[in-house]
């Protein structure tokens, strides 16, 4: 360590050492949360140490099929994105929002704790922190303010991990989101390199990330650190399982609305909701009332929803999407378009999610380049 | 807790059909809130519960089990004359039950084969849920119903509000969880995504698939699941008999399992 380390400098932490970046992580008090081993994938829970962390597997992904396998180095990070998303982190699936007490015929609210733990998100996929972006943009940074998920995001240490082995349903690359492609928003960003010494690069983004790396004993950059980190990049590329041409898709989507595709699409489609939990940028919610049962206490509850409910688009008469192939289309449609108008990005990151934890393997990007193909537009083949 | 006043608690009746009393059973495993619930409500009829018998009419009727034989098809006509709110709780009850599988059957043939003297059976030829024959206010799924939900029916309607009770996918409860899918991650074959939820998707929470004991959820799409079980090795047969259980007789796993029961000739 021969000079001072400033933000964005890029210095290499040997393999051996990543235990010390938990330590250092958890001196400053955050509880660290990353992917670990659980019922056969790789899954977001609380992890002590780098020896937590799914060293030497991988997964194999496909649309509706997810399996995972040994790998033959002891890769820290040699896997794409499993089921679970940060959001179950930053917007947790249910949350208290407020309590009440009866009091003759008048009522006051009673304290709830609010529930905002300081979290270190390890091993965050550049497509996840492009997520935990749009997330910010609609939760955080919007007209409407959700404070819990303020609070969490703010108190949050990120730290992103870049891809090099992604899977079949990634379509990352093609939408500027990775598979290295971090943007901001982090604390520590890191590149694992496997050629050679098993070693990582990594900057810090922020000043909290510079305290934790000036702590950490690193070493200066390579050329050959570059260019290993380079080649894997360009592996990574070439490896990526899926595609998606977001050009015109706003445009297309809206004129497809009528398109009979969509009742094709309904034929497979289970209403079953499980693309909207799994993606990682869908924030929809319900809230439910629970009383006492002698009425004298009430509280809501906050809890995830989906557009692919009836009760989601329930309004006095009925639900406005009623039939199946309306429920998809709102979805895709809001995905990939209205929500560009909304929030001025796609609600998209390419993370493949909905695709692989579909129970029935439904491809947005294949259904998007159908549409593209019926509309006349750019034929060209997607895969 | 606020006390009711004995003379403003509605009377609750608990009335069982063809049943196995599980359902109506669920309320006495409400071991922390029974007293609680017992001090909310009149007891009129709950024979699992007290020998006391109060007579109608009734604010409140639990309505258990199918209806299989011409007695009960008349004793549920006396029971809906004699209840203002009527709910009716299980897959029995809402669906007709695991004893529906007679209605694929000659019921004949099995009366012979299981009783010595067969001419004392008095049997309908098809068990049928209780909305089949009179108007059914609400209904409560699951074999057995969820003794958290049958709790949310009965504080629902004392606080003159709407039940909480979804009828979307297992799988909304399921990935709120955080299980991993079973289907996805290890082929097993799940009715997770046609069945309602209900029950905090407890088989997937095991590492099993579900099989479905809460019936069909709101949009069910049993031909494309069937379609997609396919896929993963299960045969006609491993499909009739996923979608042929406790709620065999609802419509939408009816349609399934008929049309797997019958293939059409490939190509």
């Amino acid at each position: 360590m021969t000079r001072t380390l400033r933000i964005g400098d890029q210095v290499v932490l040997d393999r051996e050492r990543l235990a010390g970046l938990f330590e250092a992580i958890r001196k400053l008090g955050y509880v660290v949360h990353g992917p670990i081993l659980s019922d056969g994938a790789i899954v977001l829970g609380p992890i002590e140490s780098d020896r937590d962390l799914p060293i030497g597997w991988r997964d194999r992904q496909d649309a509706g099929t997810y399996r995972l396998e040994r790998r033959e180095d002891d890769a820290v990070f040699g896997y794409a994105v499993g089921p679970h998303s940060w959001k179950r982190l930053l917007f947790p699936p249910k949350r208290s929002l407020w309590r009440a007490e009866r009091e003759g015929a008048r009522f006051h609210l009673l304290p709830i704790v609010e529930d905002t733990p300081k979290l270190a998100l390890f091993g965050v996929r550049p497509c996840e922190m492009a997520a935990i972006r749009v997330q910010d943009r609609v939760l955080a940074n919007g007209q409407y303010q959700d404070s819990n998920y303020a609070s969490r995001r703010r108190q949050a240490f990120v730290v992103v991990a870049d891809c090099h082995e992604p899977g079949g349903g990634c379509f990352c690359a093609s939408l500027g989101t990775g598979p290295t492609e971090q943007g901001e928003g982090w604390d520590l960003a890191m590149t694992e390199i496997l050629q050679g010494r098993h070693r990582f690069l990594v900057r810090a983004g922020s000043s909290k990330g510079l305290d934790v790396l000036r702590a950490l004993p690193w070493t200066e950059t390579s050329p050959a650190d570059l260019q290993a980190a380079e080649r894997q990049r360009q592996r990574a590329l070439r490896r990526m399982g899926r595609r998606m041409n977001p050009e015109g898709a706003k445009e297309l989507l809206y004129q497809a609305a009528s398109d009979n595709h969509w009742d094709e699409i309904a034929q497979r489609c289970l209403m079953c909701g499980n693309c909207t939990m799994a993606c990682p940028t869908c924030f929809c919610v319900t809230v439910v009332d629970r009383t006492s049962l002698d009425g004298s206490q009430t509280e809501r509850e906050r809890v995830w929803d989906s557009c692919f409910s009836l009760e989601f688009s329930y309004i006095h008469g009925g639900s406005v999407r009623f039939s199946p192939y309306a429920r998809y289309r709102h979805w895709m449609t809001h995905k990939l378009a209205s929500w560009q108008d909304q929030f001025g990005t796609m609600g998209c990151v390419g993370c493949g999610r909905c695709i692989v934890w579909c129970p029935v393997g439904i491809d947005i990007t294949e259904e998007l380049e159908t549409f593209r193909s019926r509309v006349g537009g750019n034929r060209e083949a997607v895969r | 807790m606020r006390a009711i006043p004995k003379a403003k608690r509605p009377k609750l009746a608990v009335w069982k059909f063809a049943s196995c009393d599980g359902c109506q059973l669920s309320i006495l495993d409400l071991e922390d809130q029974l007293l609680e619930v017992l001090g909310s409500v009149e007891l009129a009829y709950f024979p699992e519960a007290t020998r006391a018998v109060l007579k109608g009419p009734y604010d409140i009727s639990l309505v258990e089990g199918s209806i299989t034989t011409r007695h009960d098809a008349k004793r549920i006509q006396e029971i809906r004359r004699n209840s203002a709110f009527l709910v009716s709780i299980g897959a029995c009850a809402t669906a007709g039950g695991i004893q529906a599988l007679r209605n694929y059957a000659n019921l004949r043939n099995y009366i012979q084969a299981v009783y010595p003297r067969p001419e004392f059976i008095d049997s309908l030829d098809k068990s049928t849920p209780i909305r089949n024959h009179v108007f059914v206010d609400f209904e409560l799924r699951g074999c057995p119903v969820s003794k958290e939900q049958l709790l949310e029916v009965l504080n629902a309607l004392l606080n003159g509000r709407k039940p909480n009770i979804p009828a979307y996918s297992v799988c909304l409860e399921c990935k709120r969880k955080g299980n991993v899918c079973v289907m996805v991650a290890a082929s097993r074959p799940c009715l997770g995504p046609v069945t309602q939820a209900g029950c905090g998707a407890i088989c997937p929470s095991f590492h099993r698939g579900c099989y479905g004991c809460f019936g069909p959820a709101e949009s069910p799409n049993g031909a494309s699941l069937a379609a997609w079980l396919r896929r993963l090795g299960q045969d006609d047969e491993a499909i009739v008999r996923l979608f042929r259980s406790f709620n065999a007789a609802s419509e939408a796993f009816h349609s399934v399992s008929t049309a797997h029961e019958n293939p059409k000739p490939q190509g």
